[in-house]
């Protein structure tokens, strides 16, 4: 590099700018291409923005540190956003409280599915005993699953991985779930996809219309509900089992 | 925007200070999003600022898990350690969530939600 290019470097590597900005532009580009594809769900946003990011840092050397430090901005606007889930619920209220007593029940079934399914198979094919304890609150939102596998002794840098694949995979396969089962209700697809895939199948149901979405926001909220409530009780439980 | 950005940050703030004031295992955001549902509730539903500002959110919800995602860097060595475990277990746990939780929900509510069940 010439000393006038390595000073730039040196400026946009020490500045929250850079991460910021190319947060943004991953996003930007990688929504093109899913409209492009005329919004498949393999061609999910936040997988496209997410290997466009890990390429570039590790192209350029840049440690996930240095990246955080801008791309911070807009992980702390998740913190809102989950409070602004309250607007598309309070939308549903007639139908949440017809409905009350099944998405109750669905809830439980669905938050220890999500859970128990995770361990049993991972142990079933040989993850480690750390591993396993961070892939159990996988289903739920990324803050609340980093706080539960804190409390249960998992790694919560890695459950916040973990939550994101999980959602990445919620979000591509639960249409094709549908399909094999015929599930054609709104509020069902959605509360399922908001059990199994938080935000980012909140993300996704969103985007099929306005009363999927709001079904899987409530279940997300619910479920991390449940998890936090639920999990640090059974998981020395499922350990010894 | 500005008053209602303000508004769902005051909610996250009720919602830490009471998680953390009362040690709650539940994250102050899920507890500002029931405060604000109850608010909502008494009020009658949202002023039009709010629903406005909540919907570009929400539309844009898939931004906000990027870079907590592009943290997959930092554990490249334990996944590849334990990619087929991990791989198995994500897909294979996910996919039956969805349909355990959509094969309960679809059962439970055909006999109430009658007139949403009819295309």
């Amino acid at each position: 590099m010439t000393p006038r290019i390595s000073e730039v470097w040196v400026y946009l590597a020490a500045s929250p700018l850079l991460g910021l900005t190319l947060t943004l532009l991953a996003y930007q580009g990688a929504t093109w291409v899913h409209k492009r594809c005329r919004g498949h769900p393999l061609a999910n946003p936040v997988l496209l923005a997410v290997a466009t990011l890990v390429a570039l840092l590790s192209l350029t050397d840049t440690s996930y540190r240095t990246y955080f430090d801008g791309a911070q901005f807009v992980h702390f606007l998740l913190g809102p956003a989950t409070v602004a889930l309250a607007i598309p619920l309070y939308a549903q209220f007639g139908r949440l409280k017809r409905l009350a007593l099944p998405l109750l029940v669905a809830l439980l079934v669905g938050s220890l599915s999500a859970a128990l399914s995770a361990v049993a198979i991972g142990s079933l094919f040989g993850a480690s005993r750390v591993t396993l304890l961070s892939l159990a609150p996988k289903s739920v939102t990324t803050p609340i699953a980093m706080g539960v596998a804190e409390r249960i002794g998992g790694l919560p840098s890695l459950t916040a991985v973990l939550v994101i694949i999980t959602g990445i995979v919620g979000a591509i396969g639960a249409r094709y779930v549908y399909r094999a089962l015929h599930i054609e209700d709104d509020a069902v697809r959605g509360f399922a996809m908001g059990i199994a895939a938080h935000g980012i199948g909140t993300a996704r149901a969103f985007q099929e219309n306005e009363q999927t979405g709001a079904f899987a926001a409530l279940a997300m909220g619910l479920n991390g509900l449940m998890t936090a409530l639920l999990l640090p009780l059974v998981t020395p439980w499922l350990l010894s089992w | 925007m500005i008053g209602a950005i303000t508004l769902l940050l005051v909610f996250q703030l009720l919602g830490e200070v009471i998680a953390r004031g009362l040690a709650l295992p539940i994250p102050g955001p899920v507890i500002g999003m029931a405060l604000l549902f109850a608010a909502l509730a008494v009020r009658g539903g949202p002023a039009t600022d709010l629903r406005k500002t909540a919907q570009d959110m929400l539309q844009h919800l898939s931004l906000l898990f990027i870079p907590a995602g592009t943290g997959v860097m930092l554990h490249f060595q334990r996944m590849s350690d334990e990619w087929l475990p991990l791989l198995i277990s994500l897909v294979a746990s996910t996919l039956i969530t969805i349909a355990v939780t959509a094969l309960v929900l679809r059962f439970l509510s055909r006999r109430r939600d009658l007139p949403q069940e009819t295309p």
